[in-house]
C-alpha cells in the first residue's frame, strides 16, 4: 500500500516535472521575436533576452550601462568579501568601494557624464537600497536593543514603543509615510528626493527588526558576565562595548543574517511608491504593447534572480551556524 | 535621571519640531487637518465589496469596505496556510525521502523569493494562462476557471455564461484568488519550518515510551507529541499569522481593494496623508494586538 502510494506520487512528480521542463525548455522560444513567441506553445524567454538591458539597468542612459553594471559587480564583490573575511581592511575596502560606486553612478568627474539619481534603476538600486539600509540600520538597531534592555524607564519606553510600533504595521505603511508624509514634516524649502525618502523608510523599518535579533543575542549572555564586568569596576559603556556586545553579536549572527535576507526581499516593495528597483523594471518591461502577456516568464525570471541572492545568503548563514555549533562546548 | 530627562526632552523636541513644520506646511497647502473628510462623498467605485457600497457613499464606508476585504482574504489565508504548512512540516520529518526532499525544496524556494514577486506571478498565471470565459476550464460540474476569475455554484444560483462573462453563483476575482494563493503558499513555508522545529523538539524518548505503551502512530501524534510540540509552536505561529495579515497589504500592488489600497486612493484624492497613514497604522496595530492577545490566551490554556 505504502509502496504503491510512493510510486504514484513519484509518477505524478515526474509527469508534472516533465510538463514544466517541456514548457520551459523544449518548446521555449529564445530569440527576441514576439511573433514566434505567440505562435509557440512554450515559454517565451526571448522576452527576457529583448528586455535584459531595461531589466538590469532601468532608465539609466543606454551608452552608460557599463557603469551601473560595474558598480553592481563591485557591490556584490564587497558583500562576498565581508562574508569570507572579517578583518580591519575590509572596512577600508568598503570605504574605497563606496567612493568608486558613487563616482560610477553619479559621474560628473573623470569625464563621466552626470546621471541624476532619478534615472538609477534595476539591480543596482535593489543592491544599494539593501546595502545602505542595513549599514545605517545596524548601528541604530544596537542602540535600540540596548535601550530596550536599559534600566532607565524613559529610554526603555521610547525604544519599546518604537520597535513595537514599526513591527506592528506593514512595511507599505512606513513607505507611504515616507513618501507622502515626510514632505509635510520638513521645513518649507527643504525637500528630499524620492530615493532618499524610500531609503529612510527602509532604514527605520530594518532597525526595528534588527534590534529584535540583537536583543536575542543580548538575552543569551549569562548574568555572570555582567557581574564579572561590574566586579572589575567597568562603567556601563566599557561593560557594554568590551564585554557584552562582542559576545552578543556573535550569538546574534544567524538571526541577523535571516533578517538581512528578509530585508533584501522587502526592498522589492519600493515598487509600490514608484521606484525602479529590479522587480519594478521587470514589471515596466511588460508594459510594451508588442510584448504584453509574458508575465509568467518575466516573474519566473524575477523569482530566479531573487532566489539566487537569497539562497546564497541562507547557505552562508547555515555554514556560520554549523561552525558556531562546533566552537561552542 | 539626568540622562533620562535629556532623552525625554530630545524626543519631545524632535516631535514638536515635526509637528510645527507639519502645521506650517498644511497651512501653506490649505489642507484642513482632522478626520472630517471621512464623512465626505468618496466618489470612486470599488471592484469588490462584502456589503453594499457605491461611489456616492462616504470615505468612511469605503475604508470599511477595504477593512472587510482585508479580513476576507486574511482569514481563509490563515486557515489554508496552517493546513498546508502543518502538512509540509510533517512531511519534512517523515521517513519517506521523496516527500522529505520535495517539501524541503518547497520551503527553500518559497522562503527565498519575495512575496511581491510571487503575487505578481500568480496574478499573471491567472490572467494570462487561464482561458477567456467562453473557453472556460471546467474542473468540476458548475465550476469555471477563467482569466476573469473563478466561478462556482452556491445555494443562491449557478454561474451561467452571459455575454462576455459569467453571472450568478459565487465568484472569486483574479486579484482575490492571486492574493489568497500567494499569501497561503508563502506563509505555509514559514509555518512548515515552525511545525518541523516544534515536533523535532519533542524528545525521542517520548515517542518511544508512547509506542512502548502500544499506542498507534496517530494516537502517539495526537495525545503525546502534539500537546508538547504545540507549546513550542504557538508563539512563533502567532507572529506568522500577524505577518500574513500585514502582508495582505501588498494587495495594493495587484489591485485588490484592501484597506491599504483604499486608504491610498483616499490619500491621493483628499491630500489627507497624515490621517490616511494614521488610519492604516492604527488598524494594523489593533489587529496585531488582538491576534497577539488571542494567541497568548490560547498559549496560557495549553500550559
Amino acid at each position: 500500500m505504502k509502496r504503491a502510494l510512493n510510486a504514484a506520487l513519484f509518477l505524478l512528480i515526474l509527469f508534472l516535472g516533465w510538463r514544466f521542463l517541456d514548457w520551459a525548455l523544449v518548446r521555449a522560444v529564445w530569440q527576441p521575436d514576439p511573433q514566434a513567441c505567440r505562435a509557440a506553445s512554450g515559454a517565451c524567454w526571448g522576452f527576457i533576452v529583448e528586455k535584459h538591458r531595461l531589466i538590469a539597468f532601468g532608465t539609466y542612459p543606454y551608452e552608460e550601462h557599463w557603469r551601473p553594471g560595474l558598480a553592481s559587480l563591485l557591490l556584490i564583490a564587497l558583500w562576498v568579501l565581508t562574508a569570507l573575511r572579517q578583518r580591519w581592511w575590509v572596512v577600508a575596502a568598503w570605504a574605497a568601494g563606496l567612493v568608486v560606486i558613487g563616482i560610477l553612478m553619479w559621474g560628473g568627474v573623470l569625464g563621466l557624464p552626470y546621471v541624476e539619481n532619478e534615472r538609477w534603476g534595476g539591480l543596482i538600486l535593489t543592491l544599494l537600497l539593501t546595502t545602505f539600509g542595513l549599514a545605517i540600520a545596524f548601528p541604530l538597531s544596537i542602540c535600540l536593543a540596548l535601550g530596550r534592555r536599559s534600566e532607565l524607564p524613559v529610554i526603555r519606553a521610547v525604544c519599546v514603543a518604537y520597535i513595537e510600533l514599526i513591527r506592528g504595521v506593514p512595511l507599505i505603511s512606513v513607505l507611504f509615510m515616507a513618501s507622502v508624509m515626510l514632505p509635510l514634516f520638513l521645513p518649507a524649502g527643504v525637500s528630499i528626493d524620492k530615493l532618499l525618502r524610500a531609503q529612510l523608510a527602509l532604514i527605520l523599518f530594518a532597525a526595528a527588526y534588527l534590534a529584535e535579533a540583537v536583543r536575542g543575542g543580548l538575552q543569551a549572555i549569562p548574568k555572570h558576565q555582567y557581574e564579572a564586568a561590574d566586579a572589575l569596576g567597568l562603567g556601563y559603556f566599557q561593560k557594554t562595548f568590551l564585554i557584552v556586545l562582542p559576545q552578543a553579536l556573535r550569538i546574534a549572527v544567524p538571526p541577523l543574517v535571516g533578517t538581512c535576507i528578509g530585508f533584501f526581499k522587502d526592498t522589492s516593495l519600493v515598487l509600490i511608491i514608484g521606484l525602479f528597483d529590479l522587480l519594478s523594471t521587470i514589471k515596466v518591461s511588460l508594459n510594451d504593447p508588442a510584448w504584453t502577456g509574458f508575465g509568467v516568464e518575466a516573474y519566473l525570471f524575477a523569482a530566479a534572480v531573487y532566489f539566487i541572492f537569497c539562497y546564497s545568503m541562507s547557505l552562508y548563514s547555515r555554514r556560520l551556524e554549523a561552525s558556531a555549533g562546533r566552537s561552542l562546548p | 535621571m539626568a540622562i533620562q530627562a535629556f532623552a525625554a526632552a530630545l524626543v519631545l523636541a524632535a516631535a514638536a519640531y515635526l509637528v510645527f513644520n507639519t502645521l506650517a506646511n498644511l497651512e501653506a497647502r490649505r489642507i484642513a487637518s482632522g478626520f472630517a473628510f471621512l464623512w465626505r462623498e468618496a466618489g470612486f467605485e470599488i471592484g469588490e465589496s462584502a456589503f453594499a457600497y457605491g461611489a456616492a457613499d462616504s470615505y468612511l464606508r469605503a475604508l470599511a469596505v477595504g477593512l472587510a476585504n482585508t479580513f476576507k482574504v486574511s482569514l481563509p489565508g490563515i486557515a489554508f496556510a496552517t493546513v498546508l504548512g502543518t502538512a509540509i512540516g510533517l512531511f519534512r520529518l517523515s521517513g519517506n525521502s521523496l516527500l522529505k526532499n520535495l517539501s524541503s525544496g518547497y520551503v527553500e524556494f518559497i522562503r527565498n523569493v519575495p512575496l511581491l514577486v510571487q503575487l505578481f506571478f500568480w496574478y499573471a498565471l491567472i490572467t494570462e494562462a487561464l482561458p477567456a470565459p467562453r473557453e472556460a476550464l471546467k474542473p468540476l460540474p458548475g465550476v469555471f476557471l477563467t482569466n476573469r476569475g473563478l466561478f462556482f455554484p452556491t445555494f443562491a444560483g449557478v454561474p451561467e455564461l452571459q455575454g462576455f462573462n459569467f453571472a450568478g453563483g459565487g465568484a472569486l476575482s483574479p486579484e482575490f484568488a492571486a492574493l489568497l494563493i500567494g499569501l497561503s503558499i508563502y506563509t505555509a513555508a514559514f509555518i512548515a519550518e515552525i511545525v518541523r522545529a516544534g515536533v523535532a523538539s519533542v524528545p525521542s524518548g517520548q515517542w518511544e515510551a508512547a509506542r512502548a505503551l502500544g499506542l498507534r502512530q496517530q494516537h502517539v501524534l495526537r495525545h503525546v507529541v502534539a500537546p508538547q510540540a504545540l507549546r513550542v509552536i504557538v508563539p512563533p505561529l502567532t507572529s506568522q499569522y500577524l505577518n500574513l495579515v500585514k502582508n495582505s497589504s501588498l494587495a495594493v500592488a495587484i489591485g485588490y481593494p484592501d484597506l491599504v489600497s483604499i486608504a491610498n486612493t483616499t490619500i491621493n484624492q483628499t491630500g489627507q496623508a497624515i490621517e490616511g497613514v494614521a488610519i492604516i497604522m492604527a488598524v494594523y496595530l489593533t489587529i496585531s494586538l488582538a491576534i497577539a492577545a488571542l494567541m497568548n490566551w490560547y498559549n496560557a490554556r495549553l500550559r
